[in-house]
């Protein structure tokens, strides 16, 4: 009698409980097609599968690539984009003349455009958001509109842009997120209401689980094949795989763990596409700390390390080996893995003269895949040099951040530099981490920035000779861009080189 | 009875400002700049400079604290550094996602512990009763993170029965909810109905060597018998202590098992908070678990109460 009146209690308040999570937990999802508005002009969805969820949908006032990798491109279109080669294509730019001194560009623009609050995209509409970018803009990517002195409408369709002076990287930039195109009307809201004239209109945010993407009805150009896309965020490579081998998910966008990859390489179910990225794995050095403000020591751990062996040990093979701070898809990359072959003799001899090796180095990485799988690899690379080498995790971002990149407390760290053309900004600045200062690389960047494009590839390779030689960081390898998917699906980017991960070529065979 | 209710509220209202000190202790020596991780690698210090001014990291920490609990004491939780949202809804939407998970836990728990554990005590010198014990000891010794992995592999992976992760709410869609909550459910439920089931045995070992049960069994009745109408009840009271206890640990567990199975609830919440160096919300979702284990202490405490008119007497 008793027991049961217990058994009933704990009865009626695990209900009570269920009954509560159970009504509340219909407010974790608002109208999910709220938002949707008009008819899909297809019914086909697909999911795609990606790591870093973005915190908010403003990249105006958060950095961060995840929201340019959702929504460039896709939700917010650009005056010119960046093509699979890293070529600056037109697109809401139809074409574009520069004028002789180099300094005032005209943009023709199209007319067919409209923004998914149902306004047309003018050239008042382009010299908002090139004005809002000096204005309102907090990132520090700001600074790339710093160089346009006036932006003006001469009509709807044409747009004129004056710089201060010739800048190569200006155009360059404008097919990054600062060039996103944004109506007056549509940035109420930036941080959960994007408003633009892409391929995509924003669909909803699950947060903490994904961001979806609904086909614009609208849109001027080509319409896009799915209906809905969505963008499903996993912290964990293994449960990104799960998804994929259970039918979750449609596509891996980002392969973390290259070395899974096994599993479905062999199977005729899923595709696997290698292509290429901006991201070089960079040792980098404390230039002005001693011993690393030693050339010495420098090109004694650049000859230490077995490059081959190490991409091999710590990103499965795949990727591409570079010798500068240069891609294979930038117009003035060359080859200059030859100019520090791996020679063990050497880097002990040079080890010995320079007396390093009383010398413990703080090998002070990030917790990122790639940094924790190769740290180990050039730690015991550099020990079989003679080196004596300290290596520390910190804790990515914040920890890395506060540490290494703010205060330089560090002799050497592991990490990748995703952003595109970014040899000046982490060579080119003596305040940045590498705390690199070489008048010539400074010199040579500058020129290839205001002259011709023909001086800029001169120069540019110049500045990444240099740098090499000089031994300014050791490059280890350049990140592949490995994407898993379902057979059949096609129009992937293959190459990661821009900030978008474009869903506009999607489609199935 | 009334003061021993009135002494318990006291504890969990000092419990709570106490924990509100260490929570922001805490995060105050928590290295990394919540501003510099806004921004990102290519900030300025100007701009980061700037930001800090906005967020108040510039005030001196008294006033920091006093601000955030000067919001909690009126209930507003404040706003996010990161993504500037009201952090109160978030928090709401993203507990009733543990909430689901945890309460399901519990009830396999339950399910599966209270009558294992009967039959282990009811047959504790027999072979059955030895080789489900060992088989629980078995259960405690697995962390719920590797149930779950090894949960996905063979249900997910390997037979293809249940998806190996996700999340849907049940409003929008209730059989891929049920089939979603299943596996991480379980991964958590088995692993506290091991624990649980060996309380449950020895708790109904200790009753049945009371006089009480001697007499029930002198009277005639069988051990089944004596065991439902005089030791269930006596038995229980070391039963849900721990029930408390693991409620605690199985929100913790949920913070783990959520990763594994990429569902968005507070645990996620909380990890993202943390590494993007959000404060706010990691004092205010640390706060709402501390609250929920306190409140489960405190009702806990009460139920004892109810359970046992022994205590009602002896506090008086």
């Amino acid at each position: 009698m008793k027991s049961t009146r217990f058994v009933a209690a704990l009865g009626a308040a695990l209900t009570a409980a269920l009954v509560a999570a159970c009504s509340a937990g219909s407010s974790t999802n608002p109208n999910p097609s709220a938002s949707g508005g008009g008819a899909a002009p297809g019914s086909d969805k697909l999911t795609v599968g990606l790591v870093a969820e973005p915190v908010s949908l403003d990249f105006t006032t958060n950095d961060g690539a995840a929201i340019p990798q959702a929504l460039l491109y896709n939700v917010y279109e650009t005056l010119v984009k960046l093509d699979q080669n890293g070529d600056i294509k037109p697109a809401l730019a139809t074409s574009w003349k520069v004028s002789s001194d180099r300094k005032t560009y005209t943009f023709d623009l199209t007319d067919k455009a409209k923004f998914t609050n149902g306004q047309p995209f003018t050239a008042k509409d382009a010299v908002f958001s090139i004005d809002r970018v000096k204005k309102d803009w907090t990132t520090s990517l700001k600074s790339a509109m710093d160089v346009v002195a006036d932006a003006k409408a001469v009509s709807d369709t044409q747009l004129q842009v004056t710089l201060k002076q010739p800048s190569n990287s200006w155009l360059y930039k404008m097919t990054t997120r600062i060039g996103a195109m944004m109506a007056p009307d549509g940035i109420a809201d930036l941080a959960t209401k994007p408003v633009g004239t892409g391929p995509y209109e924003f669909g909803t945010w699950n947060r903490g689980d994904s961001i979806s993407l609904k086909a614009n009805p609208n849109y001027w150009g080509p319409k896009p094949h799915f209906g809905e896309v969505v963008l499903k965020y996993f912290k964990d490579a293994t449960a990104l795989n799960n998804a994929l081998l259970t039918g979750t998910i449609n596509v891996i966008g980002t392969v973390q763990a290259p070395e899974s990859l096994k599993q479905f390489e062999g199977n005729s179910k899923y595709q696997v596409i290698e292509g290429t990225t901006n991201g070089e794995v960079v040792l980098s050095f404390n230039n002005v700390k001693a011993p690393m403000n030693n050339l010495k020591v420098r090109q004694a751990v650049r000859y230490a390390i077995n490059h081959k062996a190490l991409m091999d040990t710590c990103w499965a093979g795949y990727g591409t080996l570079i010798g500068s701070m240069v891609p294979p898809t930038d117009p003035w990359y060359e080859d200059l893995t030859g100019l520090y072959p791996y020679d063990l003799a050497k880097a002990k001899q040079l080890v010995q003269e320079t007396g390093v090796a009383n010398t413990t180095l703080r090998l002070r990485i990030p917790t990122l895949p790639y940094a924790v799988s190769c740290g180990q690899v050039v730690k015991s690379d550099l020990e079989q040099a003679g080196f004596k080498v300290a290596l520390d995790q910190l804790e990515f971002p914040a920890a890395w951040l506060t540490t290494v990149f703010k205060n330089a407390d560090y002799d050497m760290s592991i990490v990748a530099h995703v952003e595109p053309r970014d040899l000046g900004a982490v060579f080119g600045n003596p305040q940045y981490y590498t705390r690199y200062d070489n008048k010539q690389v400074q010199q040579d960047l500058a020129k290839a920035d205001t002259g011709t494009p023909q001086e800029q590839i001169t120069y540019m390779k110049a500045a990444a000779k240099t740098l090499s030689e000089d031994a300014a960081a050791d490059f280890l390898f350049l990140l592949p861009n490995l994407i898993v998917a379902d057979k059949g699906i096609t129009g992937l980017p293959k190459n990661a080189i821009s900030e978008s991960f474009d869903l506009s070529q999607l489609g199935r065979s | 009875m009334l003061l021993r209710i009135l002494r318990r509220t006291g504890i969990l209202l000092a419990s709570l400002v106490a924990s509100t000190v260490l929570v922001f202790a805490f995060m105050a020596v928590l290295p990394g700049d919540p501003a510099r991780v806004a921004l990102g690698v290519n900030a300025s210090d100007e701009a980061v400079g700037q930001l800090r001014r906005e967020f108040g990291l510039d005030r001196p920490l008294a006033a920091q604290y006093l601000s955030w609990i000067g919001g909690l004491a009126r209930f507003d939780l404040g706003t996010s550094y990161i993504s500037h949202a009201p952090i109160g809804p978030q928090i709401a939407d993203r507990l009733m996602v543990t909430l689901w998970l945890v309460v399901t836990a519990m009830v396999i728990a339950l399910v599966v512990a209270v009558p294992l554990g009967t039959v282990m005590a009811m047959r504790h010198r027999r072979p059955s009763g030895v080789l489900l014990s060992a088989l629980s000891q078995v259960g405690v010794a697995v962390p719920a993170f590797l149930a779950g992995i090894l949960l996905i592999t063979v249900f997910a992976i390997g037979l293809g029965w249940l998806p190996a992760n996700g999340w849907t709410p049940p409003d929008q869609d209730p059989v891929m909810f049920v089939k979603q909550l299943t596996l991480p459910a379980l991964s958590l439920g088995i692993v506290q109905a091991a624990v649980l089931t060996r309380y449950v045995r020895s708790a109904i070992l200790d009753v049945m060597r009371e006089d009480y049960i001697r007499t029930a069994r002198a009277k005639g009745l069988t051990p089944t018998q004596a065991l439902r109408r005089h030791g269930m009840r006596n038995a229980s009271i070391p039963v849900i202590t721990v029930l408390g206890l693991q409620l605690a640990t199985l929100l913790i567990g949920a913070v783990v098992v959520e990763r594994v199975f990429v569902i968005p609830g507070l645990g996620s919440l909380l990890l993202d908070a943390v590494s993007n160096r959000d404060l706010i919300v990691v004092q205010d979702v640390v706060m709402v678990l501390v609250l929920a284990v306190l409140v489960v202490n405190f009702v806990v405490d009460l139920l004892y109460l109810v359970i046992d008119p022994r205590l009602q007497v002896s506090s008086r």
